[in-house]
C-alpha cells in the first residue's frame, strides 16, 4: 500500500481549509503547499517509474465498497504538469492580485481547484470521477468570476450552467454504467465491459458531456470569454489544467476503460471535430484583438490536435507504433499545458504594465519588458510547434502515424494549422517589436516575469530535448487491449 | 422480466432528464435554465433509485442511494453558486 496519491489530494485540501481560516497568511500557505504538492508529484512519478502502477484503497476499504486511487504513468506523468504549472502560477499570483480582499478570495478556491484536479487524475472509481468533475467545475466558475466585472461573471455563469449540462450527462452514463455491470469500480469494469448497447449509450452521455467540457468544437463557444476574461494565473489554469482534465477523462474512458466498446467509425468523428476546431481556433486566433483572447482561441485549437490521435490510436496495431503515438499525444497535452499557461502570465505581466492587452498596441512592449517578450516567444515556439518544442515532436509523430495508417486527412490540417499559428504568433511578436510606449509601469520585482519564463523554457527546451524520457516512462501504458 | 414500477420510475427519470435537457439549452431567462438543469438533474436521480430496486422483499441496492445523496449535495451548491453569480450579474446592470 503506498499513501503517497493520498497527500496529493489531503494537501491542497488542508491548505485550502487553512487559508480560510487565515487569509492574512493565504499566499504562504498557497505556496508552501505548491512546492510540497510538486515535490509529492515527483517522489509518486519516480515511485511509478520504478515499480510500476500504484493503487492505494482508501481507508483500507477495498474497491467496491471502498473507493481506490490509482497512479500509473499517465496520471503521474500529467500530475508533475499540473503541480509544476500551478506552483509557477500561484508564485505569480502572489504579486498579481494588489487587493488583499481578492487574495483572500483567491487562494482557497484555488488549492481546492487543485484538490479536486488531482483527485480526478487519480480516481478509479466512476462516480468520484464525477464528483471530482463537479468540484473541478464550481471551483474553477467561482475563480473565473473572481475579477468582478460585468463581461467576467457573465462568462463564469454560461461556464456554470455549460459545466452542470455536460457533468449531468456524463452522471446519466455512470448510471447506466452501474445498471448494467453492477460496480462503479475502474479497474474491475475494464475487464467486463462489452461491446453492447447499454454500454454504447453509457459512453454516448459520458462523451457528450466530456467534449462540452473539454471545448471541442463546435461545443467550444463558452470557452474563449471565460478564459479571456478571467484573472491571469486563473486563465492559465483553466486552459492549461481545467480543460486538460476533460481531455484526460476522454482518454481514460475511449483509449482504457471503453476499449473494447468502441468502433473506428466514431473515433473518426472525434477526429473530424477536432480537425475542425485546429483550422477554426487558429484562424480565430489571428482574427483576435486582444492577447488573452488570442490565447484563449488558440486553447481551441491546441485542443483539436489531441482529438485528431484518436482516430490514429485506434487504427495502429498494438505495438511498438501505437506506443509511440502514444506518448506522442500525451507529450502533445503536457507542451501545451506549459506554454499556454506561460503565454497567459506573460498576457497578464503586459495587460498590468501596459493597462491593456489589445495586440495592435503592443509597440514598443519588446523594449519595455523585455523578458516576457522573450517568453511569448518561447510559448510561440511551442504553440506553432517548431523544434526543440515537445509540441514540434509530437506533431512529428501525428504525421508520421497519419502516412502509416494512410489516413491522409490529417496532414495538411496539421500544416495549415501549424501555419495559422505560426501567424498569430509573429503578428503579436511584430507589433511588440515595434516602436511605441510599451509598459507605463515599472516592474516591481522577478516573480512577474520569471514564473512565465519558466513555464514556457519547460515547454520548450525541457520537454523537447528530454522527450524520450517521456515515452520511456509511458512506455507500460498497455491501452486499447482489445483493438486488433 | 422487470417489475412495473421499477420500468416506470426509470422511464420517468429519463422523460424528467430530457425534458430538463430541453429547458436548459432553450430557456433565456437564468431562472428558467437553472430550475431546467434541476429537473434534468431529478431525472437522473430517480434513475438511480429505480436502479437500486432488487425485487420484492429484498432490500435496495444502498450505493446508487448513496450516489443520489451525494448529487443533491452537489446540485444545491451549484444551484446556490448560479444563482449568487446571477445577483451579481443584475446588480451590475443597475449600477
Amino acid at each position: 500500500m503506498n499513501s503517497l496519491p493520498v497527500w496529493l489530494v489531503v494537501l491542497p485540501l488542508a491548505a485550502a481549509l487553512l487559508a480560510v481560516v487565515m487569509p492574512a497568511r493565504s499566499a504562504w500557505i498557497g505556496v508552501l503547499a505548491g512546492i510540497a504538492t510538486f515535490l509529492v508529484a515527483i517522489g509518486m512519478a519516480w515511485q511509478v517509474a520504478e515499480t510500476g502502477t500504484l493503487i492505494h484503497a482508501l481507508g483500507g476499504w477495498d474497491p467496491g465498497l471502498g473507493i481506490a486511487l490509482r497512479a500509473d504513468p499517465l496520471s503521474a506523468a500529467l500530475l508533475v504538469m499540473s503541480t509544476l504549472v500551478a506552483l509557477a502560477s500561484g508564485w505569480y499570483a502572489t504579486g498579481y492580485f494588489t487587493d488583499k480582499d481578492q487574495q483572500a478570495r483567491f487562494w482557497p478556491l484555488w488549492l481546492l481547484l487543485l484538490s479536486a484536479l488531482h483527485a480526478m487524475l487519480l480516481s478509479a472509481d466512476l462516480f468520484n470521477l464525477y464528483v471530482t468533475l463537479e468540484l473541478l467545475g464550481l471551483s474553477a466558475v467561482a475563480l473565473a468570476a473572481l475579477g468582478g466585472g460585468r463581461a467576467a461573471v457573465a462568462a463564469a455563469l454560461r461556464y456554470l450552467t455549460v459545466g452542470l449540462i455536460g457533468s449531468l450527462a456524463f452522471l446519466a452514463g455512470v448510471a447506466l454504467i452501474y445498471a448494467r455491470y453492477g460496480s462503479l469500480d475502474m479497474l474491475f469494469l475494464a475487464r467486463v465491459i462489452g461491446p453492447e448497447p447499454a454500454t454504447w449509450l453509457a459512453l454516448g452521455l459520458m462523451t457528450a458531456g466530456l467534449l462540452l467540457k473539454s471545448a471541442l468544437f463546435p461545443l467550444h463557444f463558452w470557452l474563449p470569454p471565460a478564459h479571456a476574461n478571467a484573472p491571469a494565473p486563473v486563465s492559465a489554469a483553466l486552459s492549461a489544467l481545467v480543460v486538460k482534465a476533460a481531455v484526460y477523462l476522454m482518454i481514460r474512458l475511449w483509449l482504457d476503460l471503453f476499449a473494447p466498446a468502441v468502433s473506428p467509425d466514431l473515433a473518426w468523428l472525434l477526429g473530424l471535430l477536432g480537425a475542425a476546431a485546429v483550422l477554426w481556433g487558429s484562424w480565430q486566433a489571428l482574427r483576435a484583438q486582444r492577447l488573452k483572447l488570442l490565447a484563449a482561441y488558440s486553447t481551441v485549437a491546441q485542443l483539436g490536435y489531441l482529438f485528431i490521435f484518436f482516430p490514429l490510436l485506434m487504427a495502429l496495431p498494438a505495438g511498438a507504433a501505437r506506443e509511440t503515438a502514444f506518448g506522442g499525444l500525451v507529450l502533445m497535452a503536457l507542451t501545451h499545458g506549459f506554454a499556454k499557461s506561460a503565454l497567459f502570465l506573460a498576457a497578464g505581466v503586459i495587460q498590468q504594465r501596459a493597462g491593456h492587452d489589445r495586440i495592435e498596441e503592443l509597440g514598443g512592449t519588446a523594449r519595455a519588458l523585455p523578458v516576457t517578450t522573450f517568453t511569448v516567444a518561447l510559448a510561440g515556439i511551442a504553440l506553432i510547434g517548431l523544434p526543440p518544442s515537445g509540441a514540434f515532436l509530437a506533431k512529428w509523430q501525428l504525421l508520421s502515424s497519419a502516412i502509416a495508417v494512410g489516413q491522409w486527412l490529417w496532414v495538411p490540417v496539421v500544416a495549415v494549422g501549424s501555419l495559422i499559428a505560426a501567424a498569430y504568433v509573429f503578428r503579436v511578436l511584430g507589433y511588440a517589436f515595434g516602436p511605441g510606449e510599451g509598459a507605463r509601469k515599472a516592474l516591481s520585482d522577478g516573480r512577474e516575469e520569471l514564473p512565465a519564463l519558466l513555464l514556457a523554457s519547460v515547454a520548450t527546451a525541457v520537454l523537447g530535448l528530454g522527450a524520450a524520457a517521456v515515452w520511456q516512462f509511458l512506455a507500460p501504458m498497455a491501452l486499447l487491449p482489445g483493438a486488433s | 422480466m422487470m417489475p412495473f414500477t421499477e420500468t416506470l420510475y426509470a422511464l420517468v427519470g429519463v422523460g424528467l432528464f430530457a425534458l430538463g435537457l430541453r429547458g436548459a439549452l432553450l430557456r433565456r431567462s437564468l431562472l428558467g435554465r437553472v430550475l431546467s438543469i434541476n429537473v434534468c438533474g431529478a431525472g437522473v436521480f430517480l434513475l438511480l433509485i429505480a436502479i437500486a430496486y432488487q425485487g420484492p422483499g429484498v432490500p435496495p441496492d444502498a450505493l446508487p442511494h448513496a450516489l443520489v445523496l451525494t448529487g443533491i449535495v452537489v446540485a444545491v451548491s451549484a444551484t446556490a453558486l448560479a444563482l449568487a453569480l446571477g445577483r451579481r450579474l443584475r446588480e451590475a446592470d443597475h449600477e
